[in-house]
């Protein structure tokens, strides 16, 4: 019998994916989502129109998704929440472990899946701005890096996400840690004024919103880009040693 | 098939199990016998690849379970204690996607997840959501992920467990069908399963083999008497008088009496010598109805308590399953 390979890791995120669409969880995120981001996209067109003068990037772009990003942070860890925390809760990580799988594979195939839902979230918020283009032809490139940013910086929320979801089997711990984790990367600027200046800039190297502000104006700066994949690969890094620990812990 | 070496695995400072070897032949169907918390869920977890052991090593079909995972995880079927199935799926969409993890070529998979539908018996609920079905059903959705890619060795871990009668006599028929083709290694608490369905039998207590032999050589090895179980409608101390008094008979016990005022005792005699004509004629020959008279044998569980270390329990473990008649 010849054993015929099959990438692993995209039959976890097939399941995975099925798991999303089966649940009526992934709707309403999906609709709140797209709810919030078209509001948003609205009133900051308004603003834009009535005070924002003849600068799309930074008149409009950046406010737009300086508020996508809000969405974003609402939404994920509550899609990476059950990545691992469900199976672990349910037991049926156990019989994961004994298919002829890597955990590297079970890891890739459930971010790939969280990441490609995120994919589609973001391809419906495109609507907005095509509409917009429908009425004014404007420069496309400082939106295409907006959005590079965004799914960078969303990606980097799900590494983060789906790491804690390997700590832990309670959804909520899962999802709130993440939250916690996220919103502290995002305030570690905040203290400007009572930080030393020498402390401020490594923190500014080290918050993830930073990172996304220049993107959000319509520059890619390849720095940015290095420190998201930084940052995933280092919580992918985390995931792994995190499942391994069973190794010597053992299981429930 | 299975080859244990010298198996231990600590958690922390708690010790699951300690050199623990055994050996597994191919087409043998063996039961790992326990309490609970002895170490059998361990032992099976490290066999399956779960996580590897402290010190030791495991083989499955010749493949190291932790140097050689993939290959030794793709010759083991298993079912876990805790069947956990992904209750938002279908039954036949779940063993597909189990299919493709085990690598099930796509040429044959659906011939192969039709296989293990049958074989598990659940091809009639093929269709429905996981999430859905019974405990019963779910348990026999665990046995057809375990069938699925026809692994030579098939580890079950309490098969039965939480089973109403009807379905652990049904899932003992579907384990005893796995002989022959496959090698079994299977868990449980509960003695008459092993007894049921196995040629041998691997004893477990506090992480440590206490003994691994056949059912019948088990029970050889520990009977130094042999008893007879006596049931007649006579006065008591008469009737152990008379027992007593015949060649060859060592001790009499009396034994839970039967409802219908009748007497019963055990009585125990040298060991591999039959007396039961002796008795039979003794006790006719007084001109008291003898009701019953058969050869007791020791059952696992006597066996069991004995190897664990509770000798005073073993008198009571004796079988002594007399039916009970109630009064007309």
């Amino acid at each position: 019998m010849h054993p015929q390979w099959i990438m692993k890791f995209l039959v976890v995120c097939r399941r995975e994916l099925r798991s999303y669409f089966s649940s009526y969880i992934a709707y309403v995120l999906l609709a709140v989502f797209l709810l919030l981001s078209g509001y948003f996209f609205y009133s900051d067109l308004i603003f834009f129109v009535l005070f924002g003068g003849y600068i799309l990037p930074t008149g409009l772009w950046q406010y737009v998704f300086l508020d996508m990003r809000l969405c974003t942070l609402l939404v994920l860890p509550l899609l990476t929440m059950r990545l691992f925390a469900e199976e672990k809760k349910l037991g049926t990580i156990e019989l994961l472990w004994t298919y002829p799988v890597r955990d590297s594979e079970i890891v890739m195939g459930k971010f790939l899946a969280c990441w490609l839902f995120f994919l589609l979230m973001l391809l419906l918020t495109v609507v907005n701005p095509l509409i917009f283009y429908r009425f004014y032809h404007f420069d496309v490139g400082p939106l295409a890096a907006a959005y590079l940013g965004i799914l960078l910086l969303g990606t980097a929320f799900i590494a983060c996400g789906l790491f804690l979801s390997s700590l832990t089997e309670n959804q909520v711990v899962s999802a709130m840690a993440t939250y916690g984790i996220l919103v502290f990367f995002w305030f570690l600027t905040w203290n400007e004024e009572v930080a030393d200046e020498r402390i401020i800039r490594v923190l500014l190297r080290l918050s993830l919103f930073d990172h996304f502000y220049n993107f959000s104006r319509g520059v890619v700066d390849t720095r940015d880009v290095a420190f998201f994949g930084l940052f995933v690969g280092l919580f992918l890094f985390l995931t792994l040693q995190s499942l391994s620990a069973r190794k010597w812990r053992g299981v429930r | 098939m299975i080859q244990a070496e010298h198996l231990t695995k600590r958690f922390g400072t708690a010790t699951a199990i300690a050199d623990v070897s055994f050996e597994v032949a191919r087409g043998e169907i063996v039961g790992f016998l326990g309490p609970n918390g002895a170490g059998k869920s361990t032992t099976m977890r490290i066999l399956c690849g779960v996580f590897p052991p402290t010190s030791g090593r495991a083989l499955i079909a010749g493949y190291d379970v932790v140097a050689d995972a993939l290959r030794a995880r793709r010759v083991v079927g298993y079912f876990p204690e805790r069947v956990s199935l992904y209750l938002d799926m279908t039954v036949r969409e779940y063993l597909t996607y189990v299919a493709q993890m085990k690598d099930v070529g796509a040429r044959g998979r659906r011939a192969e997840v039709d296989r293990a539908l049958g074989a598990a018996g659940v091809m009639h609920v093929a269709h429905r959501l996981i999430g859905t079905l019974s405990k019963g059903y779910r348990q026999r959705v665990g046995i057809a992920q375990a069938l699925l890619g026809q692994p030579r060795v098939l580890i079950l871990d309490e098969p039965t467990a939480g089973l109403d009668p009807e379905q652990v006599a049904e899932m003992r028929r579907l384990i005893r069908n796995l002989r022959g083709e496959n090698t079994v290694l299977l868990s449980t608490h509960i003695l008459p399963e092993v007894e049921a369905t196995c040629d041998r039998v691997l004893i477990i207590n506090q992480g440590r083999i206490l003994a691994v032999d056949s059912t019948p050589n088990l029970n050889q090895r520990l009977r130094q008497t042999s008893q007879i179980y006596v049931e007649v409608r006579g006065p008591a101390a008469a009737v152990a008088e008379r027992l007593q008094s015949v060649p060859g008979v060592l001790s009499i016990e009396p034994a839970p009496a039967p409802l219908d005022g009748a007497v019963a005792f055990t009585v125990s005699t040298e060991k591999d010598r039959d007396l039961r004509a002796q008795l039979a004629a003794c006790i006719t020959g007084a001109q008291w109805d003898l009701q019953e008279l058969r050869p007791v044998a020791l059952s696992l569980e006597a066996i069991f308590l004995s190897l664990v270390g509770e000798p005073a329990r073993i008198a009571s473990a004796v079988d002594h399953e007399v039916p009970r008649r109630l009064p007309a």
